[in-house]
């Protein structure tokens, strides 16, 4: 079974990404944005289905669904397209988005830390890598400036932190 | 100037840390080519012709005397005893090893600097006027604000892969000397109805393959909201801007494919989301970064220094020098120096390992112990006193470092081109040696008056050609190097992109197409009338008509 990368564990994963049309009955799947569309009450009766989204899909199209959704992936063809990045807050801070938001695609231990910041909660590690070393990629900043899904920034907690120059 | 505390410390520490690992696995075979190159690129490291190139940040272009002698100390120990100041207040070194790239950004990081996004498709170094903080035109120091973007772009999650590089620059002056029309976002701090600081906020401007102006899309966006404000225009091109072509990558064409009122809808779409929300900044923090830029202890001085008008009257070098190289300073009987950095046979923008230490010393002794770096590749102090600036110009003189000729034609931007970058279509820097050569009768330089020539090896502009009064652009024709020339372009607040004249030269007709242009420029001026004013008057055709009549 392929492993993925859950809040800091690894755990077996049971879903399987559907890349094409179509999509086999009684497993846990995650299929794309438009075989959801299609297939939305089967796909909701079968209680354990999920969807993906493309780089260009909006995330205002799953509004509806949020509250029943186990889990969303996101997909990185490449991890140089950063517009996954963006769905996620979006998905999170906007839509209110609280089930597994997992990143998919070309996934490496060296966006991890960025991913699990903009509202990622599960990390798909490519493949061909090693996703035991991936894990150390969730630690490679202790914290940022920014605020983002999971931080206030750092200029409204510098006070409490006792920091000083 | 800014000082780091334990926070922004451990973030560049953790980013040296992560970058030591990413090159470990590199060299190791566990990092490919194509995995490699984004990330380091995001930290600044090329691989270029003969070596990797590391461009350092120098953040709104503010160095310490201490960061300088660093700089000093790298570039002799880990390169060839030199270093090369962009067009973006960076440092480049152009022959470090892979392998020693870790170590150089430890040194950087225990002065409190770091390569950070000074590349790839990420926000890049933001960059602010030179004169900020002391500039006589100045309404509001743009200096904290510059901080408070250069923390917000640092590190950020959500917009490091974007489309293409993003460039950010802030002035808080009436006379622009940040080139903010030529930047994604250009930022300028304004004063509000009522009295309230705010910023005028252009977007979509920029050189490179399609030089455009940018458009102002707002004209006041409260402080406090300026990082909701930037969170949604990033949002809106990280997500539209288009990605299925390099060339078409830049926020500019989505601003043009969308119309800019179409786009300011949008960002303000977003903006109404995030307005009020986490990002907003606090009043005590603009307060806090204010702290770090206060005016040093100036004394109280008569505004007219009698020895320094001795020393105009019987030095005419000096006064050469003085009438070129000095700026209006806001603090009676101070000055502002320019320390020429485009000395003929040099090129602009290289300074020596051992110029760095005695300009640091320099520094410290007139000014203050702190420098900063100018967009056109030159160095400059900010508070020296009358009354030393004969001394303080002997020994930059002594140095090669006094060459009186800021402004004119001989203050060259040049990128580093053919003979080091490997996006360079053309060389670069013998181009401008030869001009340089061509004028360098300080008379007629002087005579010709105020002209900026900007040279770029290719079509990315890092020589700024497009907003040069001459610009020149190296471009491969079936595998040699040629030529091509614009005049008309302007920086600042009236930015123009130059016209281009004609078909290109031969690199060995350069000196002659400009001394041409210039003939042109001298017959039939009006008086104080600068070069790019007559080529506006007069368009270009009188200077196409003569140039091209002589050369073919």
């Amino acid at each position: 079974m392929p492993r993925l990368i859950k809040g800091t564990q690894i755990v077996d994963d049971a879903y399987m990404v559907i890349r094409g049309d179509g999509f086999p009955e009684g497993v846990p799947v995650i299929v794309p944005l438009l075989t959801w569309e299609a297939n939305r009450d089967a796909l909701r009766a079968s209680g354990d289905a999920g969807v993906w989204l493309a780089p260009a899909d909006d995330p205002a199209a799953l509004a509806d669904d949020l509250a029943s959704l186990p889990v969303i992936a996101i997909d990185f063809p490449s991890f140089t397209d950063g517009r996954g990045y963006s769905s996620a807050r979006l998905l999170r801070e906007r839509l209110g988005y609280r089930g597994e938001l997992r990143a998919i695609g070309d996934i490496q231990r060296d966006q991890l830390y960025y991913l699990s910041q903009v509202g990622f909660d599960a990390f798909a590690v490519a493949e061909d890598r090693d996703v035991e070393a991936a894990l150390a990629g969730l630690r490679d900043f202790s914290d940022g400036y920014q605020s983002t899904q999971a931080r206030t920034p750092w200029f409204r907690r510098r006070d409490e932190s006792g920091a000083t120059a | 100037m800014y000082r780091y505390d334990h926070f922004d410390q451990r973030l560049v520490d953790e980013r040296v840390a992560q970058f030591r690992d990413q090159t470990r696995r590199y060299l190791a075979g566990e990092l490919s080519d194509d995995d490699f190159r984004p990330l380091r690129l995001m930290n600044g490291l090329y691989i270029q012709k003969h070596a990797p190139m590391l461009r350092i940040a120098i953040p709104y272009g503010q160095l310490s005397t201490r960061q300088l002698r660093t700089l000093a100390h790298l570039a002799r120990t880990y390169d060839r005893g030199y270093g090369h100041f962009t067009t973006r207040q960076n440092l480049q070194l152009n022959w470090p090893q892979l392998e020693q790239v870790p170590d150089i950004l430890a040194a950087l990081a225990r002065v409190e600097m770091h390569a950070i996004q000074t590349s790839g498709n990420c926000v890049r170094n933001v960059t602010s006027d030179h004169f900020a903080g002391v500039a006589g035109d100045e309404t509001v120091d743009p200096r904290p604000y510059a901080e408070l973007i250069r923390q917000w772009s640092t590190l950020h999650p959500e917009f490091a892969y974007l489309p293409r590089k993003f460039k950010i620059a802030v002035t808080g002056a009436t006379n622009d000397r940040a080139a903010i029309l030529v930047h994604d976002i250009g930022l300028q701090v304004v004063f509000g109805e009522r009295g309230d600081i705010g910023f005028r906020v252009a977007v979509g401007g920029g050189l490179g393959r399609t030089p455009m102006i940018g458009h102002v899309i707002r004209e006041f966006v409260p402080r406090a909201e300026i990082l909701n404000y930037l969170d949604a225009i990033l949002r809106v091109y990280n997500r539209f801007g288009r990605r299925d072509n390099k060339y078409k990558a830049r926020i500019k064409i989505l601003v043009k494919e969308r119309r800019p009122a179409v786009f300011a809808q949008d960002v303000e779409s977003e903006w109404e989301q995030l307005r009020g929300g986490p990002a907003t900044v606090p009043g005590e923090e603009f307060e806090r970064l204010a702290g770090f830029f206060v005016p040093p202890r100036y004394e109280q001085l008569p505004s007219d220094d009698a020895s320094y008008r001795a020393a105009l009257q019987d030095n005419r070098a000096f006064a050469n020098w003085a009438q070129r190289n000095l700026h209006p300073h806001k603090v009676p009987g101070y000055m502002i120096v320019t320390v020429s950095l485009k000395k003929t046979g040099v090129p602009p923008g290289d300074v020596t390992s051992d110029q760095m230490e005695s300009i640091a010393h320099l520094a410290d002794r007139y000014s203050f112990g702190e420098l900063r770096v100018s967009h056109e590749q030159n160095l400059i102090f900010t508070d020296v006193r009358q009354s030393d600036l004969l001394s303080l110009w002997q020994q930059l003189k002594a140095l090669g470092l006094a060459t009186p000729n800021i402004g004119l034609l001989t203050n060259i931007v040049c990128c580093p081109g053919g003979d080091f970058c490997s996006l360079a279509n053309a060389k670069s820097i013998p181009i401008a040696e030869a001009i340089q050569r061509r004028f360098e009768d300080l008379d007629y330089l002087h005579d010709i008056g105020e002209l900026d020539l900007n040279i770029s090896g290719c079509m990315n502009a890092c020589g700024h050609h497009h907003v040069g009064h001459i610009g020149v652009l190296g471009v491969d024709k079936n595998g040699s190097e040629w030529y091509q020339v614009s005049i008309g372009g302007t920086q600042g607040d009236h930015a123009a992109i130059g016209k281009v004249i004609g078909p290109s030269f031969a690199a060995d007709d350069m000196p002659d197409v400009v001394s041409r242009l210039i003939d042109v420029y001298v017959d039939i001026r009006h008086e104080d009338e600068r070069f790019v004013d007559t080529v506006r008057r007069v368009g270009i055709d009188p200077f196409k008509e003569r140039v091209y009549a002589t050369a073919h």
